[in-house]
Parts: structure tokens; sequence; C-alpha cells
């Protein structure tokens, strides 16, 4: 019994905030479009959370919107490009690249070149040769050892 | 490498970032920063047309001279704080026209009966969909809009004393 409460625990699917299955399109195929965009959108309520995954009351009327517009048959770009014309660059989760936002997205690069570049210059410098012991020094590490 | 400019590099660093976290910070306390906020698309751009009952885009530009409009709701509570703010706009000249968002009829008309109304003319957003036109985020939401339908300033949020005396400054000059 427990075994089959937990299967059906795996089955289940990642949970969208869609719940409500009248708001998906009927063709499949369009909805996974749709789903697809959504989620490339952000809710302007929420803030880290895509217009897909987000319970609130503007991010529903934007998913309605988007799946209006893939029933109408527009292409993504038509379609992000609406909202961003309303909303502005911000309403994409994925930043485009441009001058704005070209350090953003240097910025691995630029982390680990100064990575590579600390090591390195770390590394170059060779250790430094230790004096050679004194013969006071050795006739104490030789007590020490006590050979 | 000199030891001392490998040194120098991190503290520099750590500096600036300071500098930057300070000023951002003092922005957030003065209002002149939002971390949240997202800036409006229609500053300096037109008006996008629209249709309501109560009022229309060409009404806003036939009215000849500069309109305010706010976006609002019965079920905001922010727009509660901010009722007493735009009753004193009014009062004191300032053409406010109201766009109820997402709101039934009847529970806007019981909203401004026991808060005041502001409202030179209002609109009724229903659906919601006038307010996806004109970027709106969330209300209360307020915008002027100068004699020949461009949008010049937008605020997002109750509006404080000093974004509403501004508001009231641009609207004498």
């Amino acid at each position: 019994m427990i075994r089959l409460a937990l299967m059906f625990l795996m089955l289940a699917g990642p949970a969208f905030a869609i719940a409500d299955p009248a708001e998906a399109l009927k063709d499949p195929k369009q909805e996974a479009r749709a789903v697809e965009i959504g989620q490339q959108l952000r809710c302007l309520v929420c803030q880290n959370e895509s217009i897909e995954d987000s319970g609130a009351d503007l991010a529903r009327d934007l998913r309605h919107i988007v799946r209006t517009q893939v029933s109408e048959g527009k292409s993504d770009q038509e379609i992000i490009g609406w909202l961003v014309a309303r909303y502005g660059e911000f309403v994409r989760l994925r930043p485009p690249f441009n001058w704005g936002t070209a350090l953003l997205w240097a910025s691995p690069i630029i982390a680990l070149l100064a990575g590579l570049f600390a090591a390195f210059s770390l590394r170059r410098k060779a250790p430094a040769q230790a004096a050679p012991l004194t013969a006071a020094e050795r006739k104490r590490l030789e007590s020490l050892i006590g050979s | 490498m000199n030891r001392r400019l490998l040194l120098a590099v991190p503290l520099v660093a750590a500096g600036a970032a300071g500098v930057g976290f300070w000023s951002m910070l003092n922005g957030m306390r003065e209002g002149k920063f939002d971390p949240r906020g997202v800036p409006s698309m229609l500053i300096d751009k037109p008006m996008p047309d629209f249709t309501l009952a109560g009022f229309t885009a060409a009404d806003v530009r036939a009215a000849g001279r500069p309109i305010v409009i706010n976006f609002f709701a019965s079920w905001c509570v922010p727009c509660i704080e901010e009722a007493p703010t735009l009753l004193a706009l009014a009062r004191a000249g300032v053409p406010l026209w109201g766009i109820a968002y997402k709101d039934k009829p009847a529970a806007t008309d019981a909203f401004l009966t026991r808060h005041g109304n502001p409202f030179a003319k209002l609109a009724r957003d229903e659906p919601g969909t006038v307010a996806i036109d004109w970027g709106v985020t969330g209300v209360p939401e307020t915008y002027l809009i100068d004699k020949s339908g461009i949008v010049r300033w937008r605020f997002s949020g109750p509006m404080p004393e000093g974004a509403a005396q501004f508001l009231a400054e641009k609207l004498r000059a």
C-alpha cells in the first residue's frame, strides 16, 4: 500500500501554477510552446518567478495573453517582444546580450581569468631558498634528534 | 608583481563595493531608488490607446491640459494609504482621472464613498487589459500625461508627500 502511494507520489509531475486545466490550450503542442515562452517571462509581482510558476493575478493574465497569441500563430519573438514593449527588458528572465548586460554575461569569464591570474602569479613566486644551517643550529639539531 | 599592489586590489574593490551599497541604501531611504522598481517604458512616449467605460485616450488628449491618471482598486491596501494624498492634490486643482483596475464597479464605488473621491473622471478596467498595455505592475500607479498625450512621469506605489509635491509643481510650471 505504502509502496503504491510512493509510486504515485513519484509520478506526480512538477507542480506548475496553472492548476486550472481550463487555462491550458487544447492543442498539446501549442500548450507546450506557451509553457516554454511563459517560463522565459518574469512575473512582475513576484519577480523571481516566471509567469508560468507564479500564482499572482497579473501572471495569470499574462499567461492568458501568451496563450491567446500562441493560438493566433504569433512567433516566440513576437510574443516576447509584445511584453518587452510594455514592461521592458526586465520581463525577460534571461537578459539579452547587449552593451548594458555585457559585464553581466562576461562576469564568469572575468572571474575565471582573475582566478587564473591569481593562481599563476602566486605560483611563479618560487619559494625562497632557506639559508644553510649555521654551525650552532646544526649542533642543536643533532642533539635534538639524538644521534 | 608587487605584494603591496596585490593587497591594494581587494581593498580598493571592497571599498568601491561599500560606496556602491551605501549610495544604494541611501537612495532607498530617500525614495529615489527602488530595487524592485520596474522602469516605465512609456516615459516621453504617447500614452497607449484605450477605450474604457468612463473615458478614453482620446478624452485625455482632448482635455487640452496635462492630466494625472491614477490606477487604483478597492482591494488595494496601499491605495487607502494614498487616498488622502490624492484628495489633497485634487483640492489643489490637479486634474486627477482614475482607472479602477480589476475591480467590481460596486466595490469601486463603495471605496470612493468611504475614502473620498479625488477623481474628476472615473474609468473601469475590469479585465485589467488596459493596465497591461500601460505596463502597470501593481496598484496604485500614477502617470502624468501632458496636453499632447505624451507620458511624462510615472510613480509606482502610493505617492509619498514628496512625489505629490513634485507632481503639483510640475503641473504648475
